[in-house]
């Protein structure tokens, strides 16, 4: 292998410095109502990337679960004088494509329009009254809430929906990163268009709002359009901090009975928050553990050696609070526990003994010579810069990203996992049927 | 070797001064029978590299079904030169990314990094290609993976389980019939010599064929292929069994009931022709009932205006969701069809109703202008966001020459949908989505669970 591991060290290298030139030049600035605009101009194709990003994920919902979600559903049915039906073809014959969703954190509204003048005008133009008037009908209203609620009913024939769900309840009990995303079915029966309303009012505000900017058009542009989309909103305030995330007072363990011939198994705690001082040394650490692919301990502990599942990974999801580390695989009924003592050891030795200086380097090449690849499509970067802006993540951190991966230590990873995590304290989860082996 | 003149210009209705996809590819011949097919993308220092194989589960037959997509997997296993687990990590040391995908028509592996790595790339590419290890204990371990993506994938997934159970009903001797993944039963007693048989009789450089997008000099690419894929042998050429679907003779009716099921699922599928039906010599399918087809699905679901989720879900409110689909470019002829879930207020019989009435309504009254001008508008929008994505642009020409099309349609794409009439998607309507093509599948829960 000596031919290969020359190769190696010439291409690191020269990624590197390429790295360092294609990393796109990010501009920023905040609107007159006091939206964070980011945008980064790509004139090789003609199109144009906009992505309001806001402070209205789940965990804003309170005792309404499901409220954030049910309100980003309701943003594309209508805004301004046109209904739902008059709205969804008045984009289509822009050739745009619009979309909104929500998680914990965030809620967006995207909008792809071609940057062609006869099409980018009118797509901006129902942009702009989705983000200042949109409608929420009564009949629409409903209609959302009955296809949520067959939505919560299918989320219940999928082992791994349950898994995630009973995960997220066991690591934040009281915290709001608890509550189901989706709501339950007496939440969401209880949504009313007043909740939807007073949700929109408080939150969709532009101080409380990020604004990417990916595409074909000049700065001059991007700022008119950024004025354009966010003059009718209100200013409003930034919602408040959410309450810190408690830690684990003990190890816990749940089954969940399902009929199903594999065992979904999720493990983990609460890991890192966006911008803390230990991602970078979790980052490199985890990708040696279980998020590199095809390339990491638990692939070839779970997978490889054991044929114990198909899919097997660990990550950290770093988050406004301490978002969550998982470790998840999938497994026949029968191998559950030889799996989960597998996935336990693995961890722990991780934990104590932290990377090989092989494994070590391995993982900081691929992420650093893999880094031009983060950014290479325009639509990469738009989550780039919503991600940043969300998480008011510094300008250069796209451009110190290789930089800071290189500077990490055997010795920073294994005292940043001791650190941040305890396998005596473990989360497990387990959905499928236990009573196979009897069988 | 033969350069293909590359520079064909085509005249589109483009509304942009676009180039088309042509202007930017290149297609090589090696005297060995490889297809190289390279497409200039210069916006990031990166490119991607998919070797496709023409090769996937409709070449199979009963007994090994399930097999292109086993030898796929131990395609990692190593050769005698790189051994087991060292193409992911040299992929990997150098930041790549990697996998494969296997289909009903052909299996693909791909590499995406730095475009100085093309080379390295072809490299390992041409080793496993013809000299794979294929280890027995190797194999033992991994057909149990398989059987796990087996589980996750199908088995207790009761949506992709009725998908299956459709096509499988639908399908009567066209190889379609049979799963990718493949039944579980021959997984289980698949053998090392299934796959050695398979990968000796399709992984040859005449039966394949290497995409490359990303930012390169297509000559450079041209002659780093014939270092290294030059000197691979080829295999002499045969083509799999030919087995078309014979006729069928009325509507079949499939339930499937499952302990996992708490919201019933229909499935609809009409047996109906793809480009290559067309294209065949003395065809009795025309080349623009193709494209009539495709318009027909779009205006049926081509986006949230199309007339399913207005009518269906929006207006009538008898569906939770629901959809169409329809794609010409197969081996062989495929399925227009349906997938519904209904709202909590209807049932699966409501849906299934509602949904012919609207087969009906096109068969009485052709769709209208201003529904064929937004797919067309779609359609052009569509080619340029395509852009974006070095992967995608590589998938949407790996799969057109896999499934033995020109990859130059896709140039021709926007031209051929603007030219379908009214009357031509009405026509299609009227010929193809009558109940004697028709397979119908419904997911239940299971009574008394």
């Amino acid at each position: 292998m000596k031919h290969y591991l020359t190769t190696i060290i010439f291409c690191v290298s020269l990624c590197l410095s390429l790295a360092v030139h294609a990393t796109p030049e990010i501009q920023h600035w905040v609107t007159d109502n006091g939206a964070r605009v980011y945008f980064v101009e790509a004139p090789e194709i003609p199109i144009l990337d906009v992505r309001f990003v806001f402070d209205a994920g789940s965990s804003r919902d309170g005792l309404e679960t499901g409220l954030a979600q049910l309100t980003s559903s309701l943003l594309g049915e209508g805004a301004g004088e046109f209904d739902a039906n008059v709205f969804k073809e008045m984009v289509a014959d822009t050739g745009a494509m619009f979309s909104t969703g929500a998680l914990r954190d965030m809620a967006w509204i995207s909008l792809r329009s071609l940057a062609d003048k006869k099409y980018l005008a009118p797509a901006l133009a129902l942009m702009e009254s989705v983000l200042s008037k949109p409608r929420f009908d009564d009949d629409t209203v409903q209609r959302r809430k009955a296809n949520t609620l067959v939505r919560i009913k299918q989320e219940k024939q999928s082992p791994s929906a349950i898994a995630s769900k009973a995960f997220y309840k066991a690591l934040y009990d009281k915290h709001p990163y608890a509550a189901e995303m989706s709501g339950t079915e007496a939440s969401v029966t209880a949504l009313s268009r007043d909740n939807i309303v007073s949700f929109h009012r408080k939150y969709y505000v532009a101080k409380n709002a990020t604004i990417a900017i990916v595409g074909a058009v000049t700065t001059e542009q991007a700022k008119k359009i950024a004025t354009q989309l966010s003059k009718g909103i209100a200013a409003g305030k930034p919602a408040p901090p959410l309450p810190a995330v408690g830690s684990l007072a003990a190890a816990s363990s749940e089954h969940v009975e399902f009929p199903s011939i594999q065992s979904h198994i999720k493990i983990g705690q609460p890991g890192i928050k966006r911008g803390d001082p230990d991602y970078f040394p979790l980052l490199v650490g985890n990708h040696v553990l279980g998020g590199g692919g095809l390339v990491s301990i638990l692939f070839d502990e779970i997978r490889d050696k054991r044929g114990l599942s198909y899919s097997v990974n660990s990550h950290f999801t770093p988050m406004a609070e301490l978002g969550p580390f998982t470790a998840s695989l999938q497994t026949d009924n029968s191998q559950v526990e030889e799996a989960i003592s597998v996935l336990r050891e693995q961890i722990s030795k991780f934990v104590s003994d932290g990377p090989t200086p092989q494994a070590l380097e391995a993982a900081k090449q691929n992420l650093i010579g893999g880094f031009p690849l983060r950014i290479a499509s325009n639509s990469k970067i738009l989550e780039y810069l919503g991600m940043i802006g969300f998480y008011r993540l510094p300008l250069d951190y796209l451009t110190t990203f290789p930089d800071h991966v290189a500077e990490v230590t055997a010795d920073d990873v294994r005292t940043a996992f001791q650190r941040r995590l305890n396998p005596e304290k473990m989360v497990l989860v387990v959905v499928g049927r236990a009573d196979t082996k009897d069988e | 070797m033969r350069q293909f003149a590359s520079l064909l210009v085509i005249c589109l209705l483009f509304p942009f001064n676009q180039a088309g996809a042509a202007d930017r590819t290149h297609e090589y011949k090696l005297d060995n029978g490889l297809k190289l097919i390279v497409a200039e993308d210069h916006r990031a220092p990166v490119a991607v590299v998919q070797v496709w194989y023409r090769v996937g589960s409709s070449f199979e037959y009963d007994g090994i079904t399930g097999v292109s997509h086993a030898l796929e997997h131990m395609m990692f296993k190593g050769t005698e030169k790189i051994p087991s687990g060292k193409f992911s990590e040299i992929v990997s040391a150098q930041g790549g990314e990697e996998n494969a995908f296997t289909s009903t028509d052909y299996t693909a592996y791909f590499q995406t990094w730095s475009a100085d790595n093309v080379g390295l790339s072809f490299k390992l590419e041409a080793d496993r290609m013809r000299n794979l290890v294929l280890s027995e204990a190797e194999f033992k371990n991994e057909i149990r993976v398989v059987l796990e993506e087996r589980r996750l994938r199908t088995d207790d997934n009761p949506r992709a389980l009725l998908g299956e159970t459709a096509r499988s009903i639908a399908y009567q001797t066209s190889p379609y019939r049979q799963p990718v993944i493949g039944w579980a039963a021959d997984l289980q007693g698949m053998e090392i010599d299934d796959l050695r048989t398979w990968y000796s009789r399709w992984y040859a450089p005449n039966n394949a064929t290497v995409v490359v997008v990303g930012d390169v000099v297509p000559g450079q690419v041209f002659a780093l292929a014939k270092k290294h894929f030059g000197p691979l042998s080829s295999q002499s050429p045969k083509a799999p069994k030919n087995r078309p679907e014979v006729e069928q003779q009325g509507t079949k009716t499939v339930t499937v009931t499952s302990n996992k099921t708490r919201v019933p699922q229909l499935y609809m599928g009409y047996k109906v022709p793809v480009l290559n039906n067309a294209l065949a010599q003395n065809s009795q399918y025309k080349e623009w009932e193709i494209y009539a087809l495709d318009v027909l699905s779009g205006t049926l679901d081509g986006g949230p205006s199309a007339r399913l989720p207005r009518e269906l879900v929006r207006e009538a409110k008898i569906a939770a969701s629901v959809g169409a689909d329809y794609s010409g470019a197969s081996r062989l002829a495929s399925l227009f069809s349906f997938s519904a879930a209904p709202s909590a207020e209807h049932t699966l019989e409501e849906l299934k109703t509602a949904i012919i009435a609207q087969i009906e309504r096109l068969k009485k009254e052709p769709p209208t202008v201003a529904e064929l001008e937004r797919i067309k508008t779609q359609v052009v929008a569509d080619r340029i966001f395509q852009r974006d994505s070095m992967f995608y642009q590589g998938l949407i020409i790996g799969t057109l020459d896999s499934v033995g099309l020109d990859w130059r349609l896709n140039d021709k794409y926007v031209e051929k949908i603007s030219a379908v009439t009214p009357e031509q998607v009405q026509a299609v309507a009227v010929k193809y989505l009558v109940p004697e093509r028709l397979t119908i599948a419904k997911l239940l829960p299971r009574a008394g669970e």
